[in-house]
């Protein structure tokens, strides 16, 4: 059996998982990262996307999160994240039309359109797709 | 028989204040609990981020942050939460109280003080008292959210970093349960380093992207993570003062119309007696 390691993935709002965990998988600022047990202190910023964890035995479940850091150190690695949803949660549809409300404000910049903001509305709701396209494959499967 | 029309009326006057003052009571209490609840269910966020804070501030780092170096005081910062509304007892006056002791110890020492101020109640008192206010929200509501907390955090961080106030306090109610709330100041900034943890090896971590980009936005989503902590701890404060508040002022009411029901009982006894008199000494005179 897998070495497994402490993960805890808590919001401002409120606690998400908490549990053993024989891997995880986060989209950090410098890209996709895995961490599994013995992985050395680590700090990292996280990008909206999904936060995969690979249970004790081999079960999945899947969080997604618009950002926050992780942390990793000895056997325990936190997630602090600025809004973190369960997969489950997720609304299709909603996340859809976010998606292309944001790509709309991009396309039609008007000159004092915010594009920073735009553009981070358009990258978590591309995030949440993305999330919800892993959960579907996977009950596909 | 007009006697005692103004008792009667001052009864019910008093009985209809304390119909207010204890569905108040109520509305309180269930308020409350659903502040309580919040106040556990942030709580978790806020453990890890210390503990991760504190971690950091042990690590052997090859940056150190603007944050964690102490500097020589000239001015200080307070970040002062309140609550909007009133009829909560002592609650907001004791939390100033305490707020103006530690303030006054400064400006004996010759520091200046600036004032960042959350919910009404402040405005109000500190618009009167005087000060130096440089930031302020008000109206947060019963379901405070980290958005509204944001612009006046940032504001005050930013005055740190630029060297404008080199300590930085939080002013905040303690909910220690329903029946007692501590005003309580405690040191934002430099943040300090929790002794419990110590590691004998030197480590540090691996930083992604680079130290400094990564601690400017993870330190100050602690310091906001502090402060909305404070906000919704001072909520549950502000709900569980009421609720005694209103109790003792419902109580209050009870004791008043007993004593009003019996001045008025006596006065009317007293007119009926009276009367009785009158007649009998009459029915005398003529027999």
């Amino acid at each position: 059996m897998a070495l497994t390691i402490h993960c805890d993935i808590v919001s401002a709002e409120e606690q998400i998982f908490s549990g053993r965990v024989e891997l995880l998988v986060a989209s950090g600022s410098e890209g996709e990262l895995g961490i599994c047990y013995g992985h050395t202190p680590l700090l990292t910023a996280l990008q909206p996307g999904t936060v995969r964890v690979v249970l004790q035995g081999g079960d999945e479940d899947v969080f997604y999160v618009s950002g926050g850091y992780l942390e990793v150190q000895g056997d325990v690695v936190t997630v602090l994240a600025n809004t973190a949803i369960r997969g489950g949660d997720l609304d299709e549809a909603a996340a859809e039309t976010a998606r292309q409300a944001a790509e709309d404000a991009l396309a039609n910049q008007s000159g004092e359109l915010d594009y920073g903001r735009a553009s981070a509305q358009l990258a978590e709701a591309a995030a949440q797709l993305a999330t919800l396209r892993k959960l579907k494959n996977r009950a596909g499967r | 028989m007009a006697v005692g029309k103004e008792i009667r009326t001052k009864i019910t006057s008093i009985q209809s204040t304390q119909k207010i003052t204890s569905a108040m009571e109520m509305v309180a209490a269930s308020k409350m609990r659903r502040a309580q609840d919040r106040m556990e269910l942030g709580k978790p966020y806020a453990q890890r981020m210390r503990a991760v804070v504190g971690h950091i501030a042990n690590a052997s780092a090859e940056y150190r942050h603007a944050y964690m170096q102490e500097r020589e005081i000239k001015r200080v910062g307070y970040i002062i939460v309140s609550s909007d509304r009133g009829l909560c007892g002592g609650l907001n006056i004791n939390l100033f109280k305490r707020a103006l002791q530690s303030m006054k110890t400064h400006s004996d020492e010759g520091h200046a003080v600036d004032l960042c101020l959350v919910g009404a109640k402040g405005q109000a008192f500190f618009a009167s008292v005087g000060g130096n206010v440089v930031a302020s929200v008000r109206d947060i509501g019963e379901e405070p959210t980290v958005e509204q907390l944001i612009g006046p955090v940032k504001h005050t961080l930013d005055a740190y970093v630029d060297g404008t106030i080199d300590r930085l306090y939080l002013v905040s109610n303690d909910f220690v349960n329903t029946m007692t709330q501590n005003p309580t100041l405690q040191q934002l900034l430099p943040l300090r380093a929790e002794e419990a943890e110590q590691y004998s090896h030197h480590w540090d971590y691996i930083y992604e992207p680079d130290a400094r980009d990564l601690l400017d936005g993870l330190l100050a989503r602690y310091i906001e993570s502090l402060v909305y902590q404070a906000v919704v701890e001072n909520g549950a404060c502000e709900q569980a003062a009421r609720m005694i508040a209103m109790k003792n002022a419902s109580d209050n009411a009870g004791e008043l119309i007993d004593e009003l029901q019996l001045v008025y009982n006596k006065a009317r006894q007293a007119a009926i007696t009276q009367e009785l008199s009158e007649i009998v000494g009459g029915a005398a005179a003529i027999g």
